[in-house]
C-alpha cells in the first residue's frame, strides 16, 4: 500500500540561510573547524614555546630511571627502574583503592539506604545521622581525620597490638570434633600448631598479616575451588529454571555453598594441606615478612568509602521510594514475605532508578582518590603528576598522559555500568 | 574578533605553560614597578619565615632586601611570594618573580634544562637525618629497614634512594607534598627518621612537639649548595644579582659592616675604596649607582652579619657556620674581587 504523499517529487534544496537544516549543518561544521583550529593552535604554541626555552619534550623520559622509592608496590619496583614502571605502580595503586572503595561504598551505601527507610526509629535516626555527617564534610578533611586522628594514634611497631591465629584455628578444631568431623578437626589442630606465634599486628605503620605460601600442589585445590564456583552458578540457574517451570523451590544457596567449600577441603586434606604461612617478625624498625597494609592506604580507602556511601545511601533510598507502594502490596497479597518482596519485587525495579546516579558516584570516588596525595598515598597522581613531573619538568606530556588515564578509567566504568543498566532496564514485552 | 580571540588563546597557552616572555631588562621592570618580586619559601625559620608581626625574615629574605637596597636605597621595597618546592620553578619561568631566593639546590638539570642561572651559593648545605633520641642511633647506616619521611619535589627524595641503595640498606620512603604534612607524619611516629637539608632539620626540630626528644645524625649524605636563581636571557640582571652576593661576602672579608660603613668610605684601603665606590664606577656597569654596596651593607649588613642575625649563636637555630665561613677562615665563602 502506497501513500500519495511519498510519491510526490521532493522539493529541490536551495542555498538559503532560512533553511533550518542547512543553517544548523553550516553552524556545526564551522564549530568543528573552530575547535580543531583551537586544539592545533594550542599544540603549535606549546611546541614553539618549549623549543624557545630549550625544555625537553617527547615521551623518552619514560625510559629514564626514576630514582625515588615508593611505599606500596603491587608489582616489583626499585629506584633503578624507569619512570614508566613508576607510572604502572601508581596506576595499579589508584585502581586498587578505587576498586575496593567502590565495593565498600556500595555495600555500606545499600545498608544505610535501606536502614533510612526502616520502621525502627533508632536505626532510622542512626542512618540519617550517618548520611548527614558524611555527605556534609569535605572528603579531604575526612581523609586527614582518618589518617591523623585515628591511624596515627596506633602504637609503635614495638608496642603493636597483636592477634594470634592459633586460638581461631583451635576454636574451629573444637567445633569440628564436636560435630564428629574428626579428620577436619585433626587438620585444623595441625594448622593451629603451624601458627603458634602471633601473626596479625596493628601499629602506626599499618596492619601486618601472615603471607600464605602456596606449594606446588595447591593449584589443584585452587582449580577444584574454581570448578565448585562454576558448578554452584550452574546449579543456581537450573534451580531458577525449575522453579519458573514447576514452582518447586530448591535450596540452591546452601547446595552451592557446599559445592564451593566441601570439595577443596577434601582435596586439601588428601594432599596434606600444601599451604603454610610466612609469619611477620619484628626486626629492627619494622616487621619483616608477611603482608603489610600501609595506613595511608587504609585512611584513603575508609574515608572515600564512607564519604561516597553517604551519597549512595540517598540514591538507594530514592530508588526504593520510586517503586510504588502498590507493588509491595501486590507482592504481599500473593503471599510473599517481606524479605522476598524486597529482593524479588522492589529492588529489581529500584535498580532502574539507582544505577545511573550510582555510576556518577563511582566516577567521583575514583577521581577523589587523587586526594591521597595529602597523606602520602602513592597513587598515579602523586607519583606521576607529582614527583615525576617535578623531576623531569615535562609538564605537558605528563599531564596529558595522566588526563588520558583518568579519562579511560572513567569511560570504562561508565561503559560497564551502562551495560549493567541495560540488563536491569525495564524489558517491555 | 577572530584576532582578539586568537590573542586570548595564545595568552592562555602561554599562561598554561608557565612560559612567560623572558623580557629583556628585568632591572627596568623592577624600577618601574618600584619593588623587587622575590620568591621565598612558605616558612622555613632562619631562611625565609614571617615573624610574629608578619615581616619576612631570614637569610634568603635578607638577600632580596640587599638587592632592593642597592636598587632603591630602601631595603623594604620587596614583594615576597611564598612558594612550595613544587611550584617555585614555574613562578620564576613565567616571570611572576624576578629572583628565586628559596633554599634551592644548585643542580645541573635545574641550571640548564629549566632555563635558569644560579648566581652563587648563599649557603653550603648537605642532607641529613633526624631521629628520636630514644632509638639510641649513632649513624645513618643503622637505619636499615626504617621508614623515612621526606618532602616530595626535592633533591632529598632522590638522595635517600641513592644512598640506601649504594649501602645496601632497606628503607621505606613516605613522600608528602608539603613540609608541614611531612613534619606531622614524623611527629606522629609514622616514620623512624625525617630527612632534609641539615639546616632545615634544625628548623623543623623547633616545630616538633618536644624538640629535645630528637637528634640529628652526624652523617651528611649529599652536597646541597643552596643559592638564588634568575631566568636565562637577561645577562645584566644576572650580573646584578651575582655581584650583589659577591659584594656582601667581600664586605665581610674586608671588615666592612653596617656599623662602620660610613667611616669605611674614607678608608685608604684601595680594595675598600673600589667596593664602596669612592674609587671607580663599578656599580654603573650593572645599572646601579656607585654607592650600591654601601647601601646594601648599611641597611642589611655584610654576609657574616646576615648569617649571624638569622642562623647564628644568638638565634634559636644556633647553626655553626662550618662550610659557610670565609675562605680564609677555613670555609668556602669566596667573593670575587671588585676591580
Amino acid at each position: 500500500m502506497t501513500d500519495a504523499r511519498w510519491s510526490e517529487p521532493a522539493p529541490t534544496r536551495r542555498w538559503s540561510w532560512t533553511d533550518p537544516a542547512l543553517r544548523s549543518a553550516v553552524i556545526q561544521i564551522a564549530l568543528a573547524i573552530a575547535l580543531i583550529w583551537m586544539a592545533w593552535s594550542f599544540f603549535a604554541n606549546a611546541q614553539a614555546n618549549l623549543a624557545r626555552q630549550g625544555i625537553a619534550s617527547g615521551f623518552g623520559f619514560l625510559d629514564n630511571s626514576a630514582g625515588f622509592g615508593i611505599t606500596q608496590t603491587l608489582i616489583p619496583y626499585s629506584e633503578s627502574m624507569s619512570y614508566g614502571r613508576a607510572f604502572l605502580v601508581g596506576l595499579l595503586n589508584t585502581l586498587l583503592v578505587a576498586a575496593l572503595g567502590i565495593v565498600l561504598a556500595t555495600i555500606i551505601g545499600f545498608l544505610v539506604g535501606v536502614a533510612r527507610l526502616s520502621k525502627n526509629v533508632v536505626i532510622k535516626a542512626l542512618a540519617s545521622a550517618y548520611v548527614e555527617v558524611t555527605r556534609n564534610l569535605p572528603p579531604l578533611f575526612q581523609i586527614l581525620f582518618w589518617y591523623l586522628a585515628v591511624l596515627s594514634t596506633m602504637p609503635s611497631p614495638r608496642q603493636s597490638w597483636s592477634f594470634g591465629l592459633q586460638p581461631m584455628f583451635n576454636a574451629f578444631a573444637g567445633w569440628a570434633s564436636g560435630i564428629g568431623l574428626t579428620p577436619l578437626s585433626d587438620m585444623l589442630a595441625a594448622l593451629a600448631g603451624d601458627v603458634s606465634a602471633p601473626g596479625v599486628f596493628i601499629n602506626n605503620r599499618g596492619l601486618v598479616v601472615p603471607r600464605p605460601v602456596f606449594e606446588a600442589d595447591f593449584s589443584i585445590i585452587f582449580w577444584i575451588f574454581v570448578a565448585g564456583i562454576a558448578a554452584a552458578f550452574l546449579l543456581a540457574r537450573w534451580a531458577r529454571r525449575r522453579q519458573e517451570r514447576t514452582g518447586q523451590q530448591f535450596p540452591s544457596f546452601w547446595a552451592g555453598l557446599a559445592l564451593v567449600a566441601v570439595p577443596p577441603t577434601i582435596a586439601g586434606f588428601l594432599l596434606g594441606w600444601p599451604l603454610s604461612f610466612e609469619t611477620p617478625v619484628l626486626r629492627g624498625f619494622n616487621f619483616v615478612g608477611g603482608i603489610r597494609v600501609i595506613p595511608e592506604f587504609v585512611a584513603l580507602l575508609v574515608a572515600l568509602a564512607i564519604y561516597t556511601a553517604g551519597f549512595i545511601a540517598e540514591i538507594v533510598r530514592a530508588g526504593i521510594l520510586a517503586v510504588s507502594k502498590g507493588q509491595t502490596e501486590a507482592a504481599y497479597s500473593l503471599g510473599l514475605r517481606s524479605g522476598p518482596t524486597l529482593r524479588l519485587v522492589v529492588i529489581p525495579q529500584a535498580m532502574r532508578v539507582i544505577v545511573p546516579p550510582l555510576t556518577s558516584q563511582y566516577l567521583n570516588l575514583t577521581k577523589n582518590s587523587t586526594l591521597g596525595v595529602a597523606v602520602g598515598y602513592p597513587d598515579l597522581f602523586a607519583i606521576f603528576a607529582g614527583t615525576t613531573l617535578n623531576q623531569t619538568g615535562q609538564a605537558i606530556e605528563i599531564i596529558a598522559l595522566t588526563m588520558a588515564v583518568y579519562l579511560v578509567i572513567s569511560i570504562l566504568t561508565s561503559a560497564l555500568m551502562g551495560w549493567y543498566n541495560k540488563r536491569v532496564a525495564l524489558v517491555e514485552r | 574578533m577572530v584576532h582578539s580571540f586568537k590573542r586570548i588563546l595564545l595568552a592562555a597557552g602561554v599562561l598554561a605553560l608557565g612560559v612567560g616572555a623572558a623580557g629583556a631588562a628585568t632591572l627596568d621592570d623592577v624600577k618601574a614597578r618600584g619593588a623587587l618580586n622575590c620568591g621565598v619559601s612558605q616558612g622555613l625559620p632562619g631562611f625565609s619565615n614571617p615573624d610574629d608581626k608578619g615581616n619576612w625574615t631570614g637569610l634568603d629574605v635578607d638577600f632580596c632586601r640587599a638587592i632592593a637596597a642597592a636598587i632603591f636605597n630602601d631595603a623594604s621595597k620587596v614583594k615576597y611570594s611564598p612558594l612550595s618546592a613544587k611550584d617555585r620553578f614555574t613562578a620564576l619561568q613565567s616571570g611572576a618573580i624576578d629572583v628565586l631566593s628559596r633554599n634551592t639546590t644548585w643542580t645541573m638539570s635545574r641550571d640548564t634544562t629549566l632555563g635558569f642561572n644560579f648566581v652563587g651559593v648563599m649557603y653550603y648545605d648537605g642532607q641529613g637525618f633526624m631521629v628520636r633520641k630514644s632509638l639510641n642511633l649513632k649513624s645513618v647506616n643503622e637505619l636499615n629497614g626504617a621508614s623515612i619521611c621526606v618532602q616530595t619535589g626535592t633533591t632529598n627524595e632522590l638522595n635517600v634512594g641513592d644512598y640506601f641503595r649504594t649501602n645496601n640498606l632497606k628503607y621505606e620512603l613516605i613522600a608528602f607534598a608539603t613540609i608541614d604534612e611531612t613534619i606531622k607524619a614524623y611527629d606522629s611516629g609514622r616514620c623512624d627518621a625525617f630527612t632534609s637539608d641539615q639546616s632545615q632539620l634544625y628548623a623543623v626540630r623547633l616545630k616538633l612537639t618536644n624538640a629535645s626528644d630528637h637528634v640529628v645524625l652526624p652523617e651528611v649524605i649529599s652536597k646541597e649548595p643552596l643559592g638564588p636563581v634568575v631566568r636565562h636571557g637577561d645577562d645584566q640582571w644576572f650580573d646584578l644579582v651575582k655581584w650583589s652576593y659577591f659584594a656582601l661576602v667581600d664586605a665581610e672579608e674586608l671588615g666592612v659592616n653596617s656599623k662602620n660603613v660610613d667611616q669605611m668610605v674614607s678608608s685608604p684601603n684601595p680594595e675598600i675604596k673600589r667596593l664602596l665606590g669612592s674609587d671607580g664606577k663599578f656599580g654603573e656597569a650593572i645599572g646601579l649607582p656607585v654607592d650600591w654596596v654601601a647601601r646594601m651593607v648599611k641597611q642589611v649588613g655584610n654576609y657574616g652579619e646576615i648569617f649571624d642575625r638569622n642562623l647564628g649563636p644568638n638565634t634559636p637555630l644556633a647553626i655553626d657556620r662550618g662550610l659557610n665561613k670565609l675562605w680564609n677562615k677555613g670555609g668556602l665563602q669566596y667573593g670575587m674581587p671588585v676591580r
